[in-house]
């Protein structure tokens, strides 16, 4: 111990390789899109000039540009708040079950293995507008799924296939926090004569908080970042700009629209944003959080 | 990525101890956008013509969608890595083309390399889209398609419509026979909206799509589809959707299904599609001319292409250039763009190889399939319909494919949509020329 206290170089070559990875892959990247967002330059980089905060301007004094942070505000809260809500549910459901548990168990897990765009692409056949199975319920049920013209089906589809991708992974977090619970405290809560609901929100639920937690944080940042490849294979954005979500805009300017400097600003304005809210997430929302 | 590249180079080695020839032998790189069954063709292309001669060798790579291509292109192109030849999509030319200093034009590097390269040799219509104002020629039509009707015989029978009728008129009552009959739920769908319902409407009836020439004599051109005859045919596709006559489908091959099930009677979708379209259709279908408006014109225009071109990136070296032009004038000859022709459906890009594969008894055997063919040389092409040269274009058809969804699910007027359209449009086309000029 006192060996670490005294030297300055063992430290640092530890920890070097972490740095070096976090360097390469995230800080460089990162300060490149900072210097792209201040500079015009076309798609080739054969002309190139300082633009000051024009392109910054040209984002924040773009209509569209708060209707799609409505769109990705409504998208992710929907996306976190329905895969974390659904999985506990069914981790509660699943910690119970005792014949046969492993194999629910692993069928609940299973979507976490699919790839995003994979499981775009399967519930894009499901609700398909002329052909899919799902549609053809729902036109027996009177309703006409057309999520080619209509914005609100076409956000509800990108959703519910967000929220079942993503629901795995929180299973498996929240059931790993169901059995970490010492079952003495259930079962003396039960001989005081609790019933089962109050031994949920007064025992079980606030014991799952740090779970909780680390699934908020990890559950924006996938309905914010990768959710691409379901948005892009299921709706592309569209309709209209219904399920263009910031990320996706980004995309579109940047690498479809080859307009590098606008797209820069963009992500530099997501970074912010993204970073602000995990701010606000550890600050405010760990506090409630009980250890 | 990275395997493709290992395969390609284990190919090159392969063709270097074959034919023995390996200090001589010239690489040429070309990176293209064409899988699956299209993709082995291009590497059929590319592996007969390394057969034909000892001095170069192209090597084909598939990079994944037209996006996918250009921006590895321009990133290879930043790296100082770039391939010699790209596949490049229609809408990307105004890009490339104001990189003035990336590309080499192909009517220069012919001119240089190549003896006998007559543009005369090349269709019009199809190459008008890459040339510039004098004609010269940019970059090399690769594949070129354009938009024609599809119909589904049985339902138009079983609706008492005999005849496919050439113009808006005719098809807006031969529809409403269809829908009221009950013969089909739905009249007609379309696949790629802006291309088939904006930019090909206007170029079939002469109207401009934006100004200075459809873009081709400046960058200060902007569109003008919001005050043309577009506007009363957005309006009459609008009022279709309401009684059943259209349905939109969505804004890429979306629509596709709907008329292959059976849903809609008739599809206007890309000449490339008829191979789609024959291998899913279980009923008798048939190719008919895209229609025209008999309110705004006599004699229709030519339509106009999509697809893609292919550019020569600056950095090839002089044995390099020498063979790229070798390697094009194989690209043009009558008997491999006969083959790809007839093997794809996208169109010929010269008069040689259309008039060989009439001569080969092709059309008589698949009827529909000179359909596109015709529709492109009736008629000598216009101001209005070479082509359209317009910067940001692909973001350009995301505006107007927007538009055209709000229009259609009725959430905004016909004219105040395609307004708004022409309003993002411009600012994109200025930001466009801002940074071009």
């Amino acid at each position: 111990m006192a060996y670490f206290q005294r030297s300055h170089f063992m430290p640092w070559l530890l920890l070097a390789p972490q740095l070096i990875i976090v360097s390469v892959f995230f800080f460089w990247p990162a300060w490149q899109a900072v210097e792209q967002a201040f500079y015009i330059e076309d798609a080739f980089g054969l002309a190139r000039h300082f633009a000051g905060l024009s392109n910054f301007m040209a984002v924040l004094s773009d209509p569209a540009y708060y209707s799609v942070i409505w769109t990705t505000v409504v998208f992710s809260l929907s996306v976190a708040l329905g895969a974390m809500s659904i999985a506990l549910f069914l981790a509660v459901l699943a910690d119970r079950v005792i014949k046969g548990g492993s194999t629910y168990k692993t069928f609940l897990i299973w979507p976490y293995a699919v790839a995003p765009a994979v499981a775009g692409v399967v519930w894009l056949f499901l609700f398909d507008p002329s052909l899919g199975l799902v549609t053809a319920l729902l036109e027996r049920l009177g309703i006409e799924w057309n999520h080619n013209l209509n914005g609100g089906q076409a956000l509800l589809l990108v959703i519910l296939a967000s929220v079942w991708k993503q629901m795995s992974y929180n299973f498996v977090f929240f059931l790993a926090g169901l059995q970490a619970i010492p079952k003495s405290l259930l079962e003396s809560a039960a001989i005081d004569g609790a019933s089962p609901m109050r031994r949920f929100w007064t025992i079980t639920f606030p014991l799952l908080s740090p779970t909780s937690f680390f699934l908020l944080v990890m559950n924006s940042i996938y309905a914010f970042f990768e959710t691409f490849g379901t948005i892009d294979t299921v709706t592309s954005g569209g309709p209209g700009s219904a399920t263009t979500t910031l990320v996706y805009k980004i995309y579109q300017d940047g690498f479809v629209g080859q307009n590098l400097g606008t797209s820069a600003a963009q992500s530099v304005l997501l970074m912010v944003l993204v970073g602000g809210l995990t701010f606000i997430q550890f600050r405010f929302v760990e506090r409630r959080v009980q250890y | 990525m990275q395997r493709a590249c290992l395969l390609s180079t284990f190919g090159t080695a392969l063709v270097l101890l074959t034919t023995g020839s390996a200090q001589a032998a010239t690489q040429i790189d070309w990176w293209h956008a064409m899988g699956g069954g299209l993709g082995e063709k291009v590497n059929d292309i590319a592996a007969d013509f390394n057969a034909r001669q000892d001095d170069y060798v192209v090597n084909p790579v598939f990079k994944g969608d037209y996006t996918d291509t250009m921006m590895s292109a321009i990133a290879a192109f930043r790296a100082g890595k770039a391939p010699e030849i790209v596949q490049i999509y229609e809408v990307g030319t105004a890009t490339m083309m104001h990189a003035k200093g990336a590309i080499i034009p192909v009517y220069r590097l012919m001119a240089e390399e190549s003896a006998d390269f007559d543009p005369s040799a090349y269709l019009p219509a199809v190459t008008g889209y890459y040339t510039t104002p004098e004609g010269k020629m940019l970059s090399l039509p690769f594949n070129s398609s354009t938009p024609v009707t599809y119909v589904n015989r049985d339902i138009l029978e079983k609706a008492g419509v005999d005849e496919v009728p050439m113009t808006w008129q005719g098809l807006g009552k031969a529809l409403e026979k269809v829908v009221d009959s009950g013969a089909a739920d739905c009249g007609l769908t379309t696949t790629w909206p802006s291309w088939v319902m904006l930019e090909n409407y206007s170029a079939r009836n002469d109207i401009p799509f934006a100004s200075e020439a459809n873009g081709f004599e400046g960058l200060d051109a902007r569109l003008q589809f919001n005050e043309t005859a577009v506007v009363d045919h957005i309006q009459r596709l609008a009022q279709w959707q309401q009684d059943g006559r259209f349905a939109y489908g969505g804004r890429k091959d979306e629509a596709a299904p709907k008329f292959y099930s059976g849903e809609c009677a008739m599809m206007m979708g890309s000449s490339a599609s008829y191979a789609g379209v024959r291998d899913n259709a279980n009923f008798d279908f048939g190719v008919a001319p895209l229609s025209y408006d008999a309110e705004v014109i006599e004699s229709p225009n030519n339509t106009i292409i999509g697809g893609a071109s292919l550019w020569v990136l600056s950095g090839a070296s002089e044995a390099q250039k020498k063979g790229i032009a070798e390697f094009f004038e194989y690209l043009s000859s009558p008997e491999v763009q006969a083959d790809w022709h007839q093997f794809t459906g996208y169109l010929p890009i010269t008069t040689a190889a259309a008039e060989l594969t009439r001569k080969q008894g092709f059309y008589e055997e698949n009827p529909g399939t000179d359909v596109a063919i015709e529709q492109m040389t009736g008629s000598a092409p216009t101001e209005n319909s070479k082509g359209l040269r317009l910067g940001n274009m692909v973001q350009i058809r995301d505006v107007i494919n927007g538009a055209l969804e709000k229009i259609f699910a009725g959430e905004v007027g016909v004219q105040q949509g395609l307004d708004q359209a022409a309003e993002k449009g411009n600012a994109l086309l200025e930001k466009f020329q801002n940074a071009n000029s």
